[in-house]
């Protein structure tokens, strides 16, 4: 679990970009924190790696404040992925992957394999170990990313949109794929993004944050769509956009939902209680 | 033409002596300019300073400096040491200012991703920001090499041998053969030194060739 109690940072230009923030990350599970760009989010994750130090306040891993370790160590046992992938220009896709566990202490050729293994688990071809990042799609360069941020086999993984640069068709793939290992893995995982669609799609946990670092509200996603806390969470997740509203219409006997251009969008079916989780 | 043959041995020395003379001072030069460069690059304050005294470093001329040197550090006059010690200097000035641009231009995404992952300070420097900033630091150091070959010819007249003796030889003597072949050698050496740094920086920077794929 990873605590954050009454976190402040301030830069020395006066600007706060976080304010007395407290929150809970719970282990094992996605937890997706959205704003608007500005509002501190990526701030907020590059607190618990210690990229940024907090001014005030304290944030604990598992009970362990972080300010008394040390910073590199804790970076080499928290996985991180970024927007554009953040690879390593002059080194190829395997190396790029093999960093962390290089770092770490291990030998070359077992930092490899492990390196071989991750790419087959973030669906990369093998054949594509020896490129550079230069040679690669923008959605391959990101997977290689997710691949590198999981080399260490860390409890932890830091997401900053690091699906916020490709286009939409690969972003679906990605967050699918996601998915798939998080089921596998059960990460801990920290995800930034000021997308709330993909909030709502990875995450357990949704953390919607106003300027200042300020939690606007903060549960699962359908805690959050059922009953927004206020009227800025209401226009943040678009509930009151024509667009998340559905309509029904009887036709031949059954009941057809309608999108907001009166598209059908498919059946309606209902669901006993218990039948089917809220996600 | 039998001139050369004449003196094919004696062209060789002298070929041999430039080359020597003129090998240091770009390695030095490269040497002294990576930290001093990084130096610029990080810390402000350093960065004025540094460039500026590079700067105004090389626009001293080549020959004074050849003749003050062995009277500010007390070397011996005809010591070739002097001639390696100017143009070490020369190297650093001009090399230093490239050094500091190629350091600035590693993206900053780059930074911030080897910070993440967690490479320490100094591996930081050495694993991700010095090769980064090699492509430009090479080309930096083939305009150094260019420019240290030729100024190697200034120490003849200070009595440091080198191609350049052909050259006051074959004007004293109005003789034009001398003069070519001590140009064609100096050519042949700095082609020869360029190629070297060419080659020397494409092995070192295996990602900047074109995809095999």
């Amino acid at each position: 679990m990873i605590t954050f109690d009454s976190v402040t940072k301030s830069f020395t230009d006066g600007t706060t970009a976080v304010e007395s923030l407290s929150l809970e990350i719970s282990s094992r599970t996605t937890t997706v924190i959205v704003g608007s760009s500005g509002c501190g989010k990526t701030t907020i994750l590059r607190m618990i790696n210690r990229m940024v130090d907090a001014t005030s306040g304290t944030i604990r891993i598992d009970d362990e404040d972080i300010s008394t370790l040390n910073p590199v160590a804790l970076r080499r046992r928290i996985g991180y992925v970024m927007q554009n992938s953040g690879l390593l220009p002059h080194r190829t896709v395997l190396d790029n992957v093999a960093t962390v566990p290089l770092l770490n202490g291990d030998t070359k050729k077992v930092a490899r394999q492990r390196a071989r293994e991750l790419l087959d688990t973030v669906g990369l071809d093998q054949a594509l170990a020896l490129r550079y990042p230069s040679q690669l799609s923008g959605g391959q360069q990101q997977r290689v990313g997710v691949a590198r941020g999981l080399a260490a086999n860390p409890n932890i993984l830091l997401m900053d949109e690091p699906f916020g640069a490709v286009d939409p068709l690969v972003r679906t793939e990605l967050q699918n794929e996601l998915q798939r290992i998080q089921r596998d893995l059960a990460k801990t995982i920290v995800f930034v993004t000021h997308d709330i669609e993909e909030a709502f799609q990875l995450g357990d946990q949704v953390v919607i944050l106003r300027e200042g670092g300020h939690i606007a509200q903060s549960g699962s996603p359908a805690d959050i769509m059922s009953a927004p806390a206020d009227d800025f969470v209401a226009s943040f997740i678009g509930a009151d956009r024509a667009k998340r509203t559905l309509h029904t219409r009887v036709l031949n006997g059954r009941t057809v939902v309608l999108d907001e251009h009166g598209t059908p969008a498919g059946l309606l079916k209902e669901v006993p209680s218990g039948g089917m989780d809220l996600r | 033409m039998e001139w050369i043959f004449a003196n094919a041995e004696n062209i060789w020395r002298l070929t041999r002596d430039h080359f020597a003379l003129s090998l240091p001072p770009i390695v030095l030069g490269l040497v002294f300019s990576l930290p001093l460069g990084w130096l610029a690059h990080r810390y402000r304050w350093s960065r004025g300073a540094l460039l500026t005294v590079s700067g105004l470093l090389y626009t001293i001329p080549s020959l004074p400096l050849f003749v003050i040197l062995p009277v500010l550090i007390g070397t011996k006059i005809l010591d070739p040491i002097n001639v390696v010690i100017a143009l070490t200097l020369y190297a650093v000035a001009l090399l230093l200012r490239t050094v500091t641009e190629a350091f600035d231009s590693v993206s900053p995404e780059v930074r911030q991703s080897s910070l993440a992952v967690g490479f320490s300070p100094l591996q930081r420097v050495t694993r991700v920001e010095l090769p980064l900033a090699l492509p430009i630091v090479v080309a930096g150091l083939r305009v150094v090499s260019a420019s240290t070959v030729s100024l190697v010819s200034v120490g003849s007249l200070i009595g440091v041998s080198s191609l350049g003796d052909l050259f006051t030889s074959g004007f004293q003597r109005d003789f034009p053969t001398e003069i070519m072949v001590g140009i064609g050698g100096t050519i042949l050496i700095a082609g020869l030194l360029d190629l070297l740094i060419v080659l020397g920086g494409r092995w070192c920077t295996p990602w900047m060739r074109p995809a095999r794929s």
